[in-house]
């Protein structure tokens, strides 16, 4: 008798579990499974609006034989490559400048090197455009005015461009970057320092030996999501130079941007999709195995 | 003893030294990542006129709040597009929190059939990029459903994140079994468990999810871009856009909106900054 209602207990809570994760398993059928399922077959057709027509795998031949796509993805290599480890040893070294003060000074740092991430990225963006302007009257043109300096076309040069997007994404990516650096470094325990100061090490050794090695997981875990912002950002690039000059500062995110919503070619804007997708599935993969198994909450 | 070498006694001006070198270099490193934001500020009190233009100067000669009502009427809807903003983002909010933490509860302490198969369906949901979404959702919502200019289809994609689901399973796991098994045997039933006892203490994790998906929804700009034609359903980040044209911007004006919309979210920061902070640092942290 007992057990009867225990597993008609164990049965409603059963159903219980089904209507809590109703909606979830509702939305991400419709919003992402739905969707990925979309993209696969659309990238097999070259859509017209009254019927598409079946391509085969022509849009992804036309993709790789385009020298477009590779360049716009030897560009958001360029720009990953480079913005990741920069953001990386930047936010590295100021958490460890931030340590020796007080919580309070150190809630004040984190404040305000995370408030950018907090304004619109679009205000920001044309503030930036501001600031890079190519005019003499541009504010970094006349700051260089000061020490003789003349002016740059700052997002207008081939050379220049893609720096000064990685400036903004360096600047703007700091706060989040700094604040885990922190927590990770706060969570180092002092008897790891004891042990070091009566070795003898300098301050040197012992970010060497000691703090660097003991936050290696939060390292990781920051590359590879940074990684995957970075192969995917493109919104900087579309507000601030619109992927110019001579595309180069067009990222894969951006090219496919345009190729369906400006061209209207959703096949193969589906297919480069797919392409940067299992380009960026790599290192998620790698970041779901991370957060699964190394990370505590 | 820490990381920093500890000055005591005669030494200990040493220490104040080197306290003073870090905390200039900060302050001027901090100079520079706040610019743009002071920038946006300062700009916004500058005189509505287009860039560009002879009289238009790059630090505004006087303080005006002329841009503000030129922001203001500029459209019969500029203000309207931060209602518009208000509306998606706190119901998108509000649904990630309340489904977020039932599903959550669910796959952290009910066992039933298919439970890991489904998290793991959610899990793959986070690799999933947005440029692979993007375009059949447009085909779904323009082409096949018409509801551009909805606001079902602003709200919609991101009704719950996935993020979320699994941010509120780590967090609730941690909540005692053995006060769940007690409630149940007092005869709480399963929705009355989770307000009762789930959600107050889970509160830290809750006000952290409210917190990042609300400051995601009011930022976002490219779904309102795509979804919406007319300017009556814009939200202000697709609004503010609209001040920059080919040629020429309304810098100051746009500033002036670029204001208006960041200030709520700076007033939310410093008020519950707590969970802001939190909310980076969480699943990326050990301990």
């Amino acid at each position: 008798m007992k057990k009867k209602t225990g597993r008609k207990i164990i049965k409603k809570d059963m159903i219980w579990a089904y209507i809590f994760i109703l909606v979830p398993l509702g939305t991400f059928t419709i919003f992402t499974l739905y969707p990925v399922v979309s993209a696969f077959i659309t990238s097999f057709y070259e859509y017209k609006p009254l019927g598409s027509t079946w391509v085969g795998l022509e849009n992804y031949i036309n993709s790789l034989n385009n020298s477009l796509f590779w360049k716009a993805l030897k560009n958001t290599l360029v720009y990953t490559v480079i913005t990741v480890p920069l953001l990386l040893i930047l936010s590295f070294l100021v958490s460890v400048m931030v340590l020796p003060f007080r919580k309070r000074m150190q809630t004040f740092f984190k404040a305000v090197y995370y408030l950018p991430a907090i304004a619109s990225g679009v205000a920001l963006a044309f503030v930036w455009k501001w600031i890079f302007s190519p005019l003499s009257s541009g504010l970094l043109n006349r700051v260089m005015k000061i020490f003789g300096i003349s002016a740059v076309n700052w997002m207008g040069s081939k050379k220049t461009a893609m720096g000064t997007l990685i400036a903004v994404a360096v600047f703007s990516g700091l706060g989040k970057n700094l604040i885990i650096y922190i927590a990770a470094l706060l969570g180092i325990d002092s008897t790891y320092y004891e042990v070091a100061d009566m070795d003898g090490a300098s301050f040197f050794e012992k970010i060497r030996y000691v703090v660097w090695p003991l936050v290696k997981p939060t390292t990781v875990f920051l590359i590879i999501t940074s990684i995957i912002n970075g192969l995917q950002s493109f919104q900087t690039a579309y507000l601030m130079t619109g992927g110019g000059p001579d595309n180069e500062t067009t990222m894969v995110g951006l090219l496919i941007w345009k190729r369906a919503f400006e061209y209207f070619d959703y096949g193969e804007a589906c297919a480069q999709a797919l392409m940067l997708a299992v380009l960026i599935s790599i290192f998620s993969i790698a970041q779901l195995k991370l957060t699964s198994n190394d990370v505590e909450y | 003893m820490g990381l920093y070498k500890r000055y005591s006694g005669k030494n200990k001006w040493k220490g104040k030294v080197r306290n003073v070198i870090l905390a200039v270099v900060l302050c001027l490193l901090a100079a520079v990542v706040l610019f743009p934001i002071f920038y946006m500020i300062v700009s916004s009190f500058g005189e509505p006129v287009e860039s560009g233009g002879g009289s238009y100067s790059i630090i505004p000669k006087s303080i005006s709040l002329r841009s503000y009502k030129f922001f203001f009427e500029f459209s019969p809807y500029s203000f309207r597009w931060i209602l518009n903003s208000l509306i998606v983002a706190g119901t998108v909010t509000l649904s990630n929190v309340i489904f977020s933490t039932l599903a959550g509860y669910a796959f952290a302490k009910i066992r039933f059939p298919g439970c890991q198969v489904f998290f793991f369906l959610l899990l793959t949901a986070m690799m999933v990029p947005y440029q692979v979404t993007q375009v059949p959702l447009y085909m779904l919502f323009v082409n096949n459903l018409h509801m551009q200019d909805t606001y079902v289809a602003l709200i919609a994609p991101t009704l719950v994140n996935c993020y979320n689901v699994f941010l509120a399973k780590q967090f609730i796991s941690s909540v005692p079994s053995a006060l769940i098994e007690a409630a149940k045997i007092d005869g709480c039933s399963q929705p009355a468990l989770v307000f009762r006892i789930v959600v107050p203490m889970s509160k830290t994790v809750l006000a952290v999810i409210a917190i990042t998906t609300f400051l995601g929804e009011w930022n976002t700009f490219f779904w309102p871009f795509l979804i919406t034609n007319s300017e009556a359903m814009q939200t202000i980040q697709v609004g503010l856009k609209n001040f920059s044209y080919a040629n020429t911007t309304y810098f100051a004006p746009m500033m002036a909106g670029a204001t208006v919309s960041a200030l709520p979210m700076f007033i939310l920061f410093f008020a519950l900054q707590k969970y802001f902070l939190e909310g980076v640092t969480v699943g990326a942290v050990k301990g």
